[in-house]
């Protein structure tokens, strides 16, 4: 009897002991809460005093929001989302009959796209502060923002493309960026495009686009298109330095599959790094070279002394084939579907990212150029040749972690890599291709950046990461979390996390500039003497209100804290009633917004000087308030007005008035 | 006079025709809405600064708007400038001591005319305000100060002599003490005997 007690005691307190073990034992279970790695002082270091700058400002693609937006670091505070390529109700961009025509292509108007690669301007390989580009991904386009007012000023289309993604990539003094396409199409007329899917391998053909932003207005027209064989383009960046005059593209489905590309694009060991000789394709245009084929495409710019967009239409583009140009491209063979295609600030390197490949290699310009003079390749792509992997290549980047996509460089010679599988940024050595030190990113990082980090001066004080997946990071939101950003300082030898921000849309590509380049060029307001709107009213006494058919048109300015006219009667049902709002006033900050009730499109939001038009279309009889949406003065609830809608056939005069007290009495 | 002095009272009087062209008062203004503050200069034909933006702001409680049309004084201001310019440069040639007293007198007398005809611009629009403005407080006025400072609602507002206004006492001292070392210098030539 007393032997099973005994069996069973010596069990049970086995199980109790190894229990209590598990338990108290650090590493023998997942631990279920995010280690720590900020040091005591990160909160000091990213605190920037209320009232005062930020050092850098980062621009921060909104992916899937299509607009841009812009942070201030170290604080991480958002400062503003800049409507680019989708649509803004809050500003009326988009809506207003103005800004209608930024947004419009050769299929129409287009209210949404993705965004993903924003890149700085650029003056001698160093970010300038001019200017910011950024790609439209879905509906293939470039836009350009000002950078002194923060404000969309050119979108140019890119015709035979579809997939816009290796691109706004600029060369040093931003006279080309780039555009290449994602998904190869065919390409030519109706009959030549419209072929079974399978075909892929005959008809299907990609393209590289090179766009010259024009230096003053900054209005874009395409240089040149260079045909490649049908693959897809994923990112790129221009050669510098020694290396200046080329422009590298990453690009993977070289199995050239058209279904399920997961693993039918996966089965070669390696994909390329197509490197363009741009130079050369911009004497060949030069010399007239190249042959026009059609491409309709739209490129818009936005006048401002006018307050309105104005649109170019092309009909064909140049076209550069590589089969009559040897010497345009070469393939230089790049481990399991490249993605990141970075050069150096020095241009001698080239850093290809592999996302399914267990090493990053390190191409050398140096030896690309010898391969090419030796003519040492290892064959042909459809007619390219093909470079041999050892003749290019500098270093592997060995062990690095898992799922390569990116690379940044800071000023010490150091490369910084994000690791999407492995969640992780691995700085390494460009010329001993060593790594140095890894830090964890919370969580699976996309894209990285370092101020000017793809130029030829990084300013190397931080890296962003900017992170696919946030979980547990912030207060949940229900199924949709927050978007994250995480800033680290790699002003030491090991990197250091100092905070993490949350970001509007889907964080990708990113640029960051020290804010002193930027500040100098901030417009405060536009002059009102400048303004060349057709329908401006520079003053209280131009304002006015016209029939012309069915179309009503009122003049009408806006100042602290009124509208003039705001008594608008002899409006019918079945009129468009156009509202040209000026804003009248010529201080900093001093906007006005405009929105009527029933307004079937968005609001107008006026800076000082500007002139935007709203159409609204009454539904139904009666008086229609309007108001002022802007808190512009503390008698801004006051500012408001109203139009009275009769019906079709009604006799009621057409009016329009400001009545001040002593007509009243 | 010694030719030190003559020389002294020539530079003075043609010193002021630096009033011609540079800002002889400023007004500054301040208020938590405008941390990068206000400002009007004030020159001997027009006005400068924040005029349109300080007139946007009026309008509230009432005060006139400003321009420089409705100020005759910037009419006359610049051929008195160089008339008091001309009179130094004449009593420089003429070397008298009585010259120099009298461009002295006729300077003062200028300057105090000046400082009486701000204030009453701003007396005037400080106090002459539209009965329908929005704002109204009740025995508030909102003259500027004539020099120094005084908080008008929500703004500090300071004012002070500009460029020219400096220049103008600077002349001012030096026709004095010119004067003063004349009267000093001819007293041992005539033994005190009074």
């Amino acid at each position: 009897m007393k032997r099973p007690l005994l069996v069973t005691g010596t069990t049970l307190g086995l199980i109790a002991g190894a229990f209590l073990l598990m338990n108290s034992l650090p590493g023998c279970r997942p631990s279920r809460t995010t280690k720590s790695v900020v040091t005591g002082d990160a909160a000091a270091r990213v605190y920037v005093k209320p009232g005062t700058h930020d050092e850098f400002y980062n621009l921060v693609s909104g992916g899937f929001s299509g607009q841009l937006a812009v942070y201030g670091l170290p604080s991480g505070r958002l400062l503003r989302e800049v409507p680019v390529l989708s649509v803004d109700p809050e500003s009326g961009y988009g809506y207003s009959e103005e800004t209608k025509g930024m947004l419009t292509t050769s299929q129409g108007f287009i209210p949404w796209d993705d965004t993903h690669h924003p890149e700085l301007s650029q003056t001698n390989g160093i970010p300038d502060g001019k200017w910011c580009f950024i790609n439209g991904n879905n509906t293939p386009r470039i836009a350009q923002v000002d950078l002194g007012t923060f404000r969309t000023i050119n979108i140019i289309e890119i015709p035979n493309s579809a997939g816009n993604h290796s691109s706004p990539f600029t060369t040093g003094n931003s006279e080309y960026v780039v555009a290449g396409t994602r998904f190869s199409v065919p390409m030519g007329d109706d009959a030549s495009r419209d072929v079974p899917i399978k075909t892929y391998k005959q008809n299907f053909k990609g393209n590289v686009s090179f766009i010259h932003p024009d230096p003053e207005t900054g209005k874009m027209s395409i240089a040149f298109q260079i045909t490649t064989p049908g693959v897809n383009f994923d990112l790129s960046h221009a050669g510098k330095g020694p290396s200046e005059g080329w422009f590298f593209f990453s690009c993977y489905n070289t199995e050239q599959a058209y279904s399920l590309l997961e693993v039918n694009a996966s089965q070669r060991d390696k994909d390329f790094i197509m490197a363009v000789n741009w130079k050369l394709a911009e004497q060949l245009a030069k010399d007239g070279k190249g042959k026009r084929v059609p491409g309709r495409h739209f490129s818009n710019h936005w006048n401002e002394r006018t307050h309105s967009s104005e649109t170019t239409v092309y009909e064909d583009v140049l076209q550069l084939d590589p089969k009559d140009h040897p010497g345009l491209l070469y393939f230089m063979p790049c481990p399991k579907s490249p993605h990141g295609c970075d050069v150096d600030p020095t241009g001698r390197f080239i850093v290809g990212s592999g996302k399914l490949a267990a090493l990053v290699p390190v191409f050398s310009f140096e030896k690309m150029q010898a391969a090419i003079a030796e003519k040492d390749f290892e064959g042909d792509f459809a007619g390219i040749p093909v470079l041999k992997y050892e003749s290019v290549l500098h270093g592997e980047v060995k062990k690095p972690g898992l799922g390569p996509l990116h690379t940044e460089f800071d000023d010490k010679g150091n490369a910084y890599t994000s690791f999407f599988v492995s969640s992780e940024i691995v700085k390494w050595n460009v010329e001993s291709v060593g790594v140095l030190d890894r830090v964890p990113t919370y969580y699976s990082i996309g894209h990285l950046c370092i101020p000017g980090g793809d130029s030829q001066k990084p300013w190397g004080k931080y890296v962003i990461a900017y992170n696919k997946i946030t979980k547990d990071r912030y207060l949940p939101t229900g199924p949709e979390l927050a978007q994250s950003a995480q800033l680290y300082s790699i002003e030491g030898d090991k990197m250091e996390l100092l905070l993490d921000f949350p970001t509007t849309g889907e964080p990708h590509y990113a640029q960051a500039i020290p804010a002193d380049l930027v500040k100098p060029r901030e417009v405060k307001f536009f002059k009102i003497e400048e303004n060349e709107h057709p329908y401006v009213a520079k003053g209280e006494k131009d304002t006015k209100i016209e029939r012309r058919g069915k179309e009503v048109h009122v003049w009408m300015t806006t100042i602290r804290s009124h509208f003039a006219p705001d008594n608008i009667e002899g409006v019918k049902l079945g009129d468009e009633v156009y509202f040209h709002v000026t804003n009248l006033e010529q201080d900093w900050d001093v906007p006005h917004g405009f929105a009527i009730k029933g307004a079937a499109n968005a609001e107008l939001l006026l800076m000082p000087g500007e002139t935007q038009t709203l159409k609204w279309i009454p539904t139904r009889v009666g008086v229609t308030p309007m108001y002022c949406t802007d808190f512009c003065s503390a008698l801004h609830q006051e500012m408001q007005g109203y139009v009275r809608v009769s019906p079709a056939n009604s006799t009621v005069p057409l009016t329009a008035l400001t009545v001040s007290v002593d007509a009243e009495m | 006079m010694k030719p030190i002095s003559r020389v002294m009272i020539a530079i003075a009087a043609l010193a002021l025709l630096a009033l011609l062209i540079v800002p002889i008062w400023r007004i500054d203004l301040q208020a938590p809405q405008y941390p990068e503050g206000l400002f009007i200069q004030i020159y001997a034909d027009h006005f400068a600064g924040d005029v349109e933006k300080i007139n946007g702001l009026n309008h509230y409680i009432g005060m006139a708007t400003i321009h420089d049309e409705m100020f005759p004084e910037f009419i006359y201001l610049p051929r008195v400038l160089i008339a008091l310019a001309a009179f130094g440069v004449l009593a420089a040639l003429w070397g008298k001591r009585r010259g120099l007293f009298a461009g002295l007198i006729t300077l003062s007398a200028f300057g105090l005319w000046a400082l009486y005809d701000m204030y009453k611009w701003g007396y005037s629009y400080g106090h002459e305000l539209d009965p329908r403005a929005a704002i109204k407080v009740e025995g508030q006025a909102y003259q500027p100060p004539l020099i120094g400072h005084k908080q008008l609602l929500n703004f500090d507002a300071w004012s002070t002599p500009d460029t020219g206004g400096w220049v103008l006492f600077g002349v001012m001292g030096l026709l004095a003490g010119v004067y003063f070392l004349e009267l000093r210098r001819k007293k041992p030539a005539k033994p005190a005997t009074a």
